[in-house]
């Protein structure tokens, strides 16, 4: 299971508010989590993201998978920064990227990827006369978002399988069946994607949301 | 009405389809043989996934090679492994995801989706994460990922293959209600009850076509 994706649904002010102001939001957060070098801000920035989880009330399960993939992650580049760098890099760093995963992950948590699909796809819609084409860049977001728990899910089970051979700690047992099953998984999404008539339709109207 | 007109098929030098030709105008078709016998790769060319490189296959007098949009928008496709067909995380946003393509505002879609999932037993799993569906579940799920679009014909190529045996009564018990033309490929010869035609295909030709006892006896004598 991916603990960073994932939608977890409910009913909070963060769940209702669209998708394209949220995500603006977002994009806000991470700016200001990068201009600012002033751990004590950053600090604040990454309370005001805690406040978040508060207000869309995030189930406490899904808070402690964040924390257990995030804070090793966080702990590990703070300490990296310390010995090359000293403490005020560090704490600026690890708070940093503390505030850009919890952030994202809120974004996720609060969004289904339907509403960000669709987001993206209203957001890029004035490019169009540019030759962008709005609904295929929102389908990227969207697979790429489901990528993350389909290639996850082909992982453990590589390792499983590695494991019940013996083959743990070989990296080409890993690797080799990993690449041949995410190939093989992109070439029947690509067939699933043109029986759903993606890529066909030259005479569609563009998508409304 | 599917036609298949003098079909050949190549991958390189290996021939996997050789002069089919079938009109099938029956409500339910089912495609049997052994594994590499060029059943699936028959069953692709209905809708165009794959181009035949000799003779053509129309759909409604349609050819898939030069109106493949067009056919594609009739003929809706189920393949083996939900898990390559599902694209998006939840139930209710996958089967969404199709409607996209008919231009429905948003309310409209999700709406729409939880309809047909209810109409097909998967009521209150809209918001219910695709991948921790169980098997049965999740073909069913790219079922009603395919009939959200409405198409006149459902080719489903081995759709039951990973189902145990209650799910797999269920998946064909939901098939023959359906008022679509369905054409199934499959080797679980059990599951034919209610079809009118099989075609057994073998090495690339079509070897049999009849009434389902006559072509499933010429089946197994072929197993041997």
């Amino acid at each position: 299971m991916n603990p960073l994706g994932l939608y977890e649904p409910g009913t909070g002010p963060l769940h209702r508010l669209p998708a394209g102001p949220k995500l603006a939001g977002v994009m806000v957060v991470v700016t200001l989590a990068v201009v600012t070098g002033e751990p004590v801000a950053l600090a604040g920035l990454l309370a005001a993201v805690a406040l978040g989880y508060a207000v869309a009330r995030v189930p406490g399960r899904r808070v402690w998978r964040l924390l257990r993939t995030a804070l090793p992650l966080v702990a590990l580049v703070f300490a990296v920064q310390a010995l090359l760098l000293g403490l005020p890099a560090a704490a600026t760093a690890a708070l940093r990227l503390a505030v850009a995963i919890g952030v994202a992950t809120l974004f996720t948590l609060t969004t289904r990827v339907d509403a960000v699909v669709g987001a993206v796809e209203r957001g890029l819609g004035p490019l169009r006369r540019f030759g962008v084409r709005p609904d295929r860049v929102g389908l990227l977001v969207g697979l790429t978002v489901a990528a993350v728990g389909t290639l996850a899910g082909i992982a453990a089970e590589v390792r499983a399988a590695a494991k019940a051979r013996g083959a743990e700690r070989s990296v080409v047992a890993f690797a080799a069946p990993f690449l041949v099953r995410t190939l093989r998984h992109a070439d029947r999404l690509g067939e699933a994607l043109t029986a759903r008539g993606w890529g066909d339709e030259p005479d569609r109207p563009g998508p409304s949301s | 009405m599917i036609e298949f007109e003098g079909v050949g098929h190549r991958y390189g030098d290996r021939e996997v389809l050789a002069d089919v030709t079938l009109a099938l105008p029956e409500k339910r078709v089912a495609f049997v043989g052994a594994n590499g016998s060029g059943k699936s790769t028959l069953a692709r060319t209905v809708n165009g996934l794959v181009l035949p490189t000799s003779g053509r296959v129309l759909v409604d007098g349609l050819d898939t090679a030069r109106r493949g949009a067009e056919v594609r928008r009739r003929v809706g496709f189920v393949f083996t492994d939900p898990d390559s067909q599902i694209v998006m995380p939840t139930a209710g946003e996958d089967v969404a995801f199709s409607l996209r393509r008919a231009g429905l505002g948003r309310a409209e879609r999700a709406r729409r989706a939880a309809e047909v999932l209810a109409e097909h037993g998967l009521a209150g799993y809209a918001d219910h994460p695709a991948h921790q569906l169980s098997g049965g579940q999740k073909q069913l799920l790219a079922l009603c990922g395919m009939l959200a679009l409405d198409p006149d014909v459902l080719v489903c190529d081995e759709p039951t293959t990973l189902l145990d045996l209650r799910n797999k009564r269920r998946f064909v018990d939901l098939l023959s209600g359906l008022r679509q033309q369905v054409v199934l490929v499959t080797h679980d010869l059990d599951l034919l009850d209610g079809f009118e035609r099989v075609v057994v295909v073998d090495g690339g030709r079509v070897v049999a076509d009849d009434e389902p006892a006559p072509a499933l006896r010429h089946y197994r004598a072929l197993a041997g």
